[in-house]
């Protein structure tokens, strides 16, 4: 267990780091961050020692680092620095070779078999036991930084001191060690302080985190509790934004970017929209951000593009996914840039109004058919049938996250209406449907203009969506009435 | 392994050839057998047993004593360009030389020895003052503070060198001869004298090996891995410091061994410590008794300063292999 009580210290009389404090237990990591220049390194070197503390404590398992003399300290800790100097050639074996120092004792001291293993499983660890014989002068950063790493874990210490153990490696290589970091942690009950740039690396692969300002604490505690748009922003000077991990449960900053090329202002209109016997297409000249349960690039992004393809009745292909991008490549897009969906409705029969507010403009596609019709109330078993009611709702105007997320509510309750208006049975229930088995809806917005942070029905927005979708479903309900009247 | 093997058994035979050389070449030629048996030639087994041998061992101790310096020197100051020299002890050790001889002083009971002792009295003197002034500049001893003091005091003791060149009169010729270094006419009353100053210095650095290869990657990174590094670094600096004062009093400032050889042994053997401090050692001992005796015979019967030949055979040699080195990738 490393403790740091009040440590204070810098170079001649300047105080860097100011009284910081904090315990990292054996088999955590703790992460520093904080700006160039807020005093991670001299933390570093206060607690290895290198620099002495004008004030404050180091204690490892109880005892103050002060008072174990150079050798005994390397047995227990080991230390990464940031710079790496070397004024003639080693070879990988060499270098790594010294991580044992403070192993070996005596005037005569010979390599034992435990140092020669420590060495063998350091450099299998780091990935570099075919670079043994190599000159580290002639490999490449990254490659130096992982025998320096290697150099550390021979030293077989229970701490382990990293300033910046990533530095110069590619993305393979900085997850390869992290996971090994990581690994030995865990297995070897390890203690790891380690500095680190990357803000997310360090919130997927740290217990703890430091943020550093100014040689003081800013904040300490899980990533969740660190990294938070507020402090970053506060301690780092730029904007960020926060969003969750997509597979662990640690927070993620986005850099928002001071200067972007100003794209050309663009209000979404209904008559620019396609429609042919094939499919509903829009071409937007500017990406829009999009929500939606669509075939191809459901969930969240930014596309330009957006398809709603007829299909026949009887569209059955296991990997529709591919089919579908397939079909939008064929079509003369790009997959990357396009959300696509499908109906068997006729798409000549889509109803697509623009809806004017106070704030700006929100488009509205529909393409409904209900055979299929379902009372989501009644959990009754259910066969695949045709069907499907597509709704889009694009929106001239800025949208938060939840403004995306009340655009579907209303969208949805607004549907559900407009099947209970049109007396819209399911048909093995006999009851009002509320939806199809296979609806899907879009939301997608310029996110130029107006800030719309809400889009509940009290608001501006929620009305016109609300409005509109109900109108829209209504009139693609009647259209798809007559059609199927027609070919009966 | 085999390479260690291979790189000591080379550098030894090697050695014994120049040694072997060194007693049998000559204004008279010698058969080395009277190395064995005596008693077949006994005006020639004086000769060598007199006047080569101990000349031939002083050559080597002093080659030795400033290459195994060197290599430490270069070592520890993470400077290919550092020598013996660069902590101007020679200057010390050539200042008390050159004292005695300009003011002709003789101490009574040293006699002929007043001038190796206070050239070996200059360069402690010297040691003492730049690590002093060293350690009042700056407390933690940082490589670059030791190189500066130790290039003022070079500068500071070399103008009183000059001065006292300027000076002179008839001991100009004695000076200089000095200056240049050799290893003639000392017999074996300066081996004993040397013998103990090299072998000490030599174990002292050798002790350090491990703590000079930590130290290649810079102090801090040294202290990291468990060197102290004060106390290593004092303990090398003094070790090279009475290595170089030993060589330099008992043959005056003979150049190149001390730099040179080291870079040689690093190129062919790599650059571990543990093997370039012995290797230096063998090797300089190799190349100063080759170039002694090449400085006797070359015009014999005229002698010329050893540090010209050190050079005019060390040069070329090193750029031999410096260039076979670079071309040959390994």
């Amino acid at each position: 267990m490393l403790e740091i009580k009040g440590l204070t210290g810098g170079y001649g009389d300047q105080d860097i780091v100011k009284d910081v404090s904090f315990t990292v237990d054996k088999g955590s990591i703790l992460g520093i961050l904080g700006p160039n220049g807020s005093g991670k390194s001299t933390l570093m070197k206060l607690i290895s020692g290198v620099l002495p503390a004008a004030k404050g404590d180091v204690r490892i398992d109880g005892v103050s680092v002060a008072d174990f003399p150079a050798k005994d300290l390397a047995r227990k800790m080991a230390v990464l620095p940031q710079l790496h100097a070397h004024a003639f050639a080693h070879t990988v074996r060499e270098t790594i070779s010294l991580g044992r120092y403070p192993h070996q004792s005596g005037w005569f001291s010979s390599w034992s078999e435990e140092d020669e293993q420590a060495v063998l499983q350091a450099m299998r660890l780091m990935d570099i036991s075919h670079y043994e014989k190599t000159q580290i002068d002639r490999m490449s950063g990254g490659e130096q930084q992982r025998v320096f790493v290697a150099q550390a874990l021979a030293q077989d210490a229970g701490i382990l001191l990293l300033d910046e153990p990533t530095n110069h490696l590619d993305i393979n290589h900085q997850k390869e060690l992290l996971d090994t970091i990581k690994k030995q942690a865990i297995e070897k009950d390890l203690t790891i302080v380690s500095i680190f740039h990357d803000i997310n690396l360090a919130s997927m692969y740290c217990d703890q985190l430091l943020l550093l300002d100014r040689g003081q604490v800013v904040r300490i505690g899980e990533p969740h509790e660190v990294v938070r748009e507020q402090d970053i922003e506060t301690v780092y000077h730029t904007r960020v934004s926060n969003h969750p991990h997509p597979e662990l449960p640690k927070p993620q900053i986005t850099l928002l970017p001071g200067i972007e090329r100003e794209a050309d202002f663009h209000t979404i209109r209904a008559e620019e929209f396609q429609i042919s016997k094939d499919m509903v297409l829009y071409e937007s000249p500017i990406p829009l951000k999009t929500v939606s349960s669509a075939v191809v690039n459901a969930g969240s992004g930014w596309f330009r593009n957006f398809m709603n393809r007829h299909v026949d009745a009887f569209y059955n292909i296991n990997d529709s996914v591919q089919e579908m991008s397939d079909f939008i490549e064929l079509s003369g897009l790009k997959t990357t840039d396009t959300v696509g969906m499908m109906t068997a409705v006729q798409t000549q029969d889509a109803i697509i109004k623009e809806y004017l507010g106070p704030f700006g403009s929100v488009v509205i596609a529909v393409t409904a058919g209900v055979g299929n019709g379902v009372d989501v109330s009644k959990a009754v078993e259910r066969t695949l049938r045709v069907g499907t009611i597509n709704t889009w709702i694009l929106v001239n105007g800025v949208l938060s996250d939840e403004a995306f997320i009340q655009a579907m509510i209303t969208a949805t309750e607004a549907k559900t209406k407009a099947l209970q208006q049109e007396q819209v049975k399911d048909p093995l229930t006999g009851t009002i449907a509320t939806g199809t088995s296979t609806d899907s809806c879009l939301v997608a917005a310029t996110q130029q203009g107006e800030q719309l942070p809400y889009a509940g029905p009290i608001t501006e927005l929620g009305k016109l969506i609300g409005v509109g979708v109900f109108e829209c479903t209504i009139e693609a309900l009647k259209l798809y009435q007559q059609a199927k009247a027609k070919s009966i | 392994m085999t390479k260690n093997v291979l790189a000591y058994s080379v550098s030894l035979l090697i050695l014994a050839g120049a040694v072997l050389l060194g007693v049998t070449v000559g204004t008279v030629s010698i058969s080395p057998v009277v190395l064995w048996n005596p008693s077949a030639d006994e005006a020639a087994a004086n000769i060598l047993w007199n006047i080569r041998m101990p000349r031939v061992i002083l050559a080597g101790l002093v080659g030795a004593a400033l290459a195994i310096a060197g290599a430490a020197f270069q070592g520890l100051l993470k400077n290919p360009l550092a020598d013996p020299y660069t902590l101007g002890v020679s200057s010390g050790a050539s200042v008390g030389a050159v004292m005695t001889l300009f003011f002709g002083i003789s101490i009574p009971f040293l006699g002929p020895f007043t001038l190796p002792v206070m050239s070996m009295i200059g360069a402690l003197l010297t040691m003492l003052a730049v690590m002093s002034f060293a350690k009042l500049v700056d407390r933690s001893m940082k490589m670059e503070t030791v190189i500066l003091t130790g290039i003022i005091f070079s500068s500071f003791l070399g103008s009183i060198i000059s001065l006292m060149i300027a000076l002179t009169g008839e001991e100009l010729r004695q000076i200089i001869g000095w200056l240049l270094g050799s290893v003639s006419m000392r017999g074996w009353p300066y081996v004993r004298m040397a013998l103990p100053f090299v072998l000490i210095g030599s174990f002292v650095l050798w002790l350090k090996r491990r703590e000079l290869n930590a130290m290649l990657f810079g102090e801090e990174r040294a202290q990291h891995l468990g060197v102290d590094v004060k106390k290593s670094k004092m303990t090398i600096l003094i070790g090279g410091s009475v290595l170089t004062g030993a060589a330099v009093s008992v043959s005056g400032t003979i150049g190149f061994v001390g730099l040179v050889v080291p870079h040689m042994t690093r190129l062919l053997w790599g650059s571990d410590h543990r093997h370039v401090l012995p290797l230096s050692f063998i090797n300089g001992a190799a190349l100063l008794i080759v170039c002694d005796l090449v400085s006797r015979t070359i015009i014999s019967p005229t002698e010329l300063p050893i540090g010209v030949i050190t050079a005019f055979i060390g040069a070329p040699v090193f750029a031999f292999i410096f260039f076979r080195q670079r071309k040959g990738g390994a």
